[in-house]
């Protein structure tokens, strides 16, 4: 029978809220990247030229269809080759994150601004808006009620990819937390407690996009799927 | 007196689908005009080609005696390019209503009103929701400013559309049948609101089904036919005297179940 001992986790309890920091650090930095230029791909996409559209159309769905794990590597080792500089951890890890994150966000804005009728690109456009004051004032505040549910589920996917970060060595949680576990040989307990963090962070969050989802579908909002 | 809104040889073609094949209008400051035509003549086409929200294939508009949109070469390889400002500031000079509200949403019935002075005229807000109130006055609708389009009923959500068109004192309004989406009973106070326009001298381009309507509100009847205008004259010229086959096989469709006259009866 195996015996456990939850006493390392008190005694390295400052490795590992440095760690949850590692995490909630790379975590904002990438959706305060992401997001806004996940708005921009999407406009970009939208955008009545091809040689803008076609492009970056193909760049999102090239973003969404490699796995992280590869882009954080080539933005750690490959990348530093081309410019002649290493790249921190740190700074790869927002990098990847953040672009990966903007690819999927531009996919939510783009399905939410194609959701508003074209009734009211019409009206707007008929009162004289420009394209950008019309998806300003008129689209974006109807599309983002609607896009919510998925920016929120979206954004649980960024925060739970966060560990893969620390294959560079980024000093996420996880990453504290292998190497309590290795100098403590106690990874049970170790990453237990790590795995009971993340459900923390998650699971009231994701109760709420249930809720939310609930009520948007009730009052006829929501277009998620 | 000149036109205010002149239109030469306009044409659009969707495709290999040649909608429009070429229309000349001139249209009288303070004139009323009504667009009849069976349904695929390219009614709607013709007034969306005018404020552009469909691109014409070819051909001018005219507003006020300036060419709409910027020639570009010169001699004989002219052509004329829309440019998004250009486009802009025609369509605050030319207010249209649809048939689907299209009021917005999120705002409330004086944020509607506001909403296009503010942002594209630049006012005041202070001024724009002075003169949203005005039109809103207009259009009996004071009591229901900050009510949201959703909690309207049809009849006031197209008014409202109406007063958001003419808070931003357009010299020409366009009305594509406006109350078609409409439960009969409602139709009666958009109709009021428009022939109040009217007697106030708005310049109107209208289309509508609304025959009786267009025998007392038009100085002019247009018929358009397969995009072409096939006849046009005065309510009388065009009601009770067209000289077209095409448009007295389109009348007598429409009057075929009309209310007997109880007195010859
Ligand atoms: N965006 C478009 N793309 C392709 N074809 C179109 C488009 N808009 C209109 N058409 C076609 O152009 C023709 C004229 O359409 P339009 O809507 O102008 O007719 P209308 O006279 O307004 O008819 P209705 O009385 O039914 O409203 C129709 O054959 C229609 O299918
Ligand atoms: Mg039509």
């Amino acid at each position: 029978m195996y015996e456990w001992d939850f006493s390392v986790i008190p005694m390295n309890a400052d490795l590992l809220i440095m760690g949850l920091y590692g995490t909630i650090k790379v975590f904002v930095s990438a959706f305060v990247i992401g997001f806004p230029s996940g708005l921009i791909l999407a406009l970009m996409r939208l955008s009545r030229f091809k040689i803008i559209s076609i492009p970056i159309g193909l760049f999102i769905d090239f973003l969404r269809s490699t796995p992280a794990l590869i882009l954080l590597f080539w933005f750690f080792f490959a990348f530093p080759i081309i410019i002649g500089l290493m790249i921190q951890a740190f700074l790869a890890a927002t990098l990847t994150l953040a672009i990966v994150a903007a690819a999927f966000y531009a996919e939510i804005f783009r399905a939410g601004i194609n959701s508003i009728e074209r009734g009211q690109w019409e009206s707007a456009s008929a009162l004289g808006m420009t394209r950008l004051e019309l998806l300003r004032r008129v689209i974006l505040p109807q599309a983002i009620k609607r896009m919510i549910p998925a920016f929120l589920e979206r954004t649980i996917e960024l925060l739970k990819t966060t560990p893969l970060m620390a294959a560079v060595a980024y000093s996420d949680l996880l990453f504290q937390a292998m190497d309590i576990a290795q100098k403590t040989f106690r990874p049970l307990e170790v990453l237990t407690v790590v795995a009971g963090i993340y459900f923390m962070m998650i699971y009231p969050t994701s109760l709420g996009v249930r809720k939310l989802e609930r009520k948007l579908a009730k009052s006829g909002e929501s277009t998620v799927h | 007196m000149s036109a205010i809104l002149s239109i030469k040889e306009m044409k659009k073609s969707f495709g290999s689908l040649d909608v429009l094949k070429g229309i000349d209008l001139e249209v009288k400051e303070s004139e009323t005009i009504v667009i009849l035509g069976a349904s695929g003549s390219g009614k709607s086409t013709m007034l969306r080609c005018i404020n552009f929200l469909e691109m014409p294939t070819s051909g001018e508009i005219h507003l006020n005696d300036e060419l709409v949109g910027t020639v570009r070469g010169k001699g004989e390889n002219t052509n004329i390019t829309y440019r998004e400002s250009d486009l802009c500031s025609l369509r605050t000079k030319v207010g249209m209503v649809f048939q689907q509200f299209n009021l917005f949403p999120h705002m409330t019935v004086l944020e509607n009103v506001m909403e296009g002075q503010v942002t594209v005229l630049k006012r005041k807000k202070i001024d724009a929701s002075n003169r949203a109130k005005e039109q809103l006055g207009k259009v009996n609708l004071l009591d229901k400013i900050d009510q949201y389009p959703s909690h309207l009923s049809g009849g006031q959500q197209q008014r409202v559309a109406i007063a958001r068109a003419l808070a931003m004192d357009p010299k020409v309004m366009l009305f594509d049948e406006v109350t078609s989406a409409l439960d009969p009973e409602l139709v009666g106070e958009v109709l009021q609101t428009i022939r109040s326009l009217r007697d106030e001298g708005m310049t109107m381009l209208l289309v509508t089904h609304e025959l009786g309507f267009a025998y007392h509100v038009a100085d002019r009847i247009l018929f358009l036919h397969e995009g072409q205008i096939l006849e046009q004259g005065t309510p009388q010229d065009i009601l009770f005297h067209s000289k077209q086959a095409r448009t007295k096989e389109f009348l007598k469709g429409h009057a075929a179940f009309s209310l007997p006259n109880p007195e010859t009866d």
